[in-house]
């Protein structure tokens, strides 16, 4: 649905240069929810705000529903009438909701449709079955300045659907609610994005967001995609960090000449109670370092960190017991034949934790 | 001097200082909103981004309203006449009033039209807007509460001037209260004249602030009306009309 492919963007200002977008490929497929998130400064608005050029591409190309944006050409920042057809076509949510403090509620979600030249009628029509769609019908008459910020992004959802979008970007759209209100927004994004089949493109530097409502997330890192995929196929990618910043898992194993695993499970196999069952049939102590378990996109998924008693190599048979039962392995240390490598695995495993959790920090203190 | 010999000439004096004032503001309203506006759009980052254009403008703009107005009269004699066919009276000293009210309110709008939030701009590009769409459904309407308190500003400082113009053949209450209180020491009488125009200035300010304020309404919290809204502080929109009252008057 969303597809940019090489797409950079440089910054000139005063003679700097800033890139903000190093050759960006991202691929949203139609009507998924698809996270960003990256730390501050990693060029995720620039991304977003390139989707419909309001910012024009240095180099690479956009295409929205089949359509080549990066084509119409506007001159200069002017956007042409066929670029300006193709922006009606796509929704767009905001940090700071930019609802026109001159228009009543309802004047501000027939905006969009003023613009597209709707006759007064229909105009108030869809308004207010949009308000209604976001809860928000008795707030038809007030003035966004007498709305909360959760009902200030309500109607900045109900402005952005007015033109029956097949698409919706959001940029950080819950970044300045409360948690509970960020809470009800995401809801509300995800029931419109399963009734209205509506494609979200959604920038966040939150975690939760993408844990709670996006099928796919990528992470970005000084203008590049880093990581990017469906949720369940980053949990069982081998040292993903979005995974690992999703279900962060840490410990330490207790000591030399044991084996730490990483398991990622998901869906029915969490349910079954593996652990237990690899503890009888093979008769081993597991102990669990760290565990974390929650639902994505409905879907349950946790992380386990155990420990085995043992090397690696004595441990094969479990290990291929676990994979056998559908469950992702990731082995946390490498043990090694001589005596010296005793270190590395400390040193590898060390980074790994450290980077997931820093991300982690990293956003929250925002 | 008895009231009955100076009511006429106190009636006719306001009556002369309503046109000149009414039209001169009119004019420079019309054509200082597009100017400021302009000045906007054209600066660095604009939407409509031209800095020959912008530097001209900016330029002619701030000559206009740095040039002290007795000059600008005595400049703009001959294309006062050629406009109006006379240099003496009220209709011709319409001509340089607007001609320094236009500079004086481009320069506030353009104050008042950057302070819009340039999210509201984004966010109706994204909509699909063109130019024209931001400026009507965006800029000015969101810009009006600061645009009211301009043009308030900008009636308060053309009454000054008319005063100045009113000396050189303009008539109206400045020019009375020259006359005669100054070169006949009617003192009685330029007393008066004096109360009159701090009554209409007082006026005039209070209903553009009162405007303003309950344009401002819908961007503050419901319930408290507009009495209870001028006990507070004052907002920045109208700060400026305040501000500028003391220069201009
Ligand atoms: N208009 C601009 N002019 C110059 N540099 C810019 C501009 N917009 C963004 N940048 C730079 O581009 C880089 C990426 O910015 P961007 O806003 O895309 O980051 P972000 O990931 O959205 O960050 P945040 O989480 O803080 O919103 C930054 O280094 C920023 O300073
Ligand atoms: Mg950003």
């Amino acid at each position: 649905m969303i597809t940019t492919s090489g797409l950079t963007k440089v910054y000139r200002s005063r003679g700097r240069e800033v890139t903000a977008l190093d050759g960006v490929d991202l691929h949203v497929r139609e009507g998924e929810v698809y996270g960003v998130i990256g730390q501050s400064g990693a060029g995720k608005s620039s991304l977003i705000r390139c989707v419909n050029l309001l910012e024009r591409p240095t180099s690479g190309t956009v295409t929205v529903a089949g359509q080549d944006l990066t084509a119409l050409a506007g001159r200069g920042p002017r956007a042409g009438r066929e670029l300006r057809q193709a922006r009606s076509r796509i929704g767009m949510v905001f940090q700071h909701f930019n609802l026109l403090s001159s228009r009543t509620v309802q004047d501000n979600v027939e905006l969009p449709l003023e613009i597209l030249g709707r006759s007064g009628k229909e105009r108030s029509r869809k308004a207010l079955e949009l308000l209604d769609l976001v809860g928000l019908a008795d707030k038809a008459k007030a003035y966004p300045a007498q709305l909360s910020g959760g009902q200030k992004q309500r109607v900045g959802i109900a402005r952005a659907l007015a033109g029956d979008p097949k698409v919706l970007l959001s940029d950080e759209a819950t970044s300045a609610l409360d948690p509970e209100t960020t809470r009800s927004i995401l809801a509300l994004l995800r029931d419109l994005n399963r009734q209205l089949g509506l494609t979200v493109l959604l920038i966040t530097h939150e975690m939760d967001v993408v844990k709670s409502i996006c099928d796919s997330a990528a992470l970005m890192e000084h203008g590049r995609v880093v990581e990017s995929g469906t949720v369940t196929e980053l949990l069982a990618t081998p040292g993903s960090e979005l995974a690992s910043a999703l279900f962060p898992v840490a410990g330490d194993a207790s000591g030399d000449n044991r084996t730490v695993l990483d398991i990622t499970f998901q869906g029915e196999s969490a349910t079954q109670p593996v652990i237990s069952q690899l503890a009888r049939t093979y008769n081993i102590d597991i102990s669990i370092l760290g565990a974390a378990i929650d639902t994505v996109g409905g879907l349950q998924v946790g992380r386990m960190r155990i420990e085995l008693p043992g090397r690696y190599e004595d441990n094969v048979v479990p290990i291929g017991f676990l994979r056998e039962q559908g469950l992702h392995i990731e082995t946390v240390e490498q043990t090694q034949p001589a005596p010296q490598a005793h270190q590395t695995p400390q040193a590898h495993q060390a980074p790994q934790v450290d980077r997931a959790s820093s991300v982690l920090v990293k956003e929250e203190a925002k | 001097m008895t009231w009955s010999q100076m009511q006429p000439l106190l009636e006719q004096a306001c009556w002369e200082t309503l046109i000149m004032v009414g039209w001169s503001t009119l004019i420079s309203v019309a054509l200082g909103l597009p100017i400021g506006v302009l000045l906007v759009l054209t600066d660095k980052g604009g939407l409509l981004q031209n800095s020959l254009v912008n530097k001209v403008t900016g330029q002619i703009v701030n000559v206009g309203r740095s040039m002290p107005f007795i000059i600008l009269m005595v400049a703009l004699m001959s294309f006062t006449r050629w406009i109006t066919g006379t240099t003496i009276g009220s209709e011709a000293a319409i001509v340089p009033l607007a001609i320094g009210g236009i500079p004086f309110f481009a320069r506030l709008v353009e104050t008042a039209v950057r302070e819009v939030d340039h999210g509201l701009v984004e966010a109706v590009q994204a909509m699909g807007g063109n130019t024209w769409t931001i400026v009507r459904r965006v800029l000015v309407p969101e810009a009006l509460p600061s645009l009211i308190a301009s043009i308030t500003t900008t009636i308060v400082a053309l009454i000054g001037y008319s005063a100045m113009a009113g000396t050189v053949g303009g008539g109206g209450l400045g020019d009375l209260a020259v006359r005669y209180g100054y070169q006949r020491f009617e003192t009685g009488l330029m007393w008066i004249t004096v109360a009159v125009l701090a009554v209409v200035i007082s006026l005039i300010q209070f209903a553009g602030d009162y405007a303003a304020r309950s344009l401002h309404h819908r961007g503050g919290r419901q319930g408290s009306g507009p009495r209870l809204r001028l006990l507070k502080a004052k907002e920045p929109a109208t700060t400026t009309a305040t501000a500028d009252l003391g220069k201009a008057g």
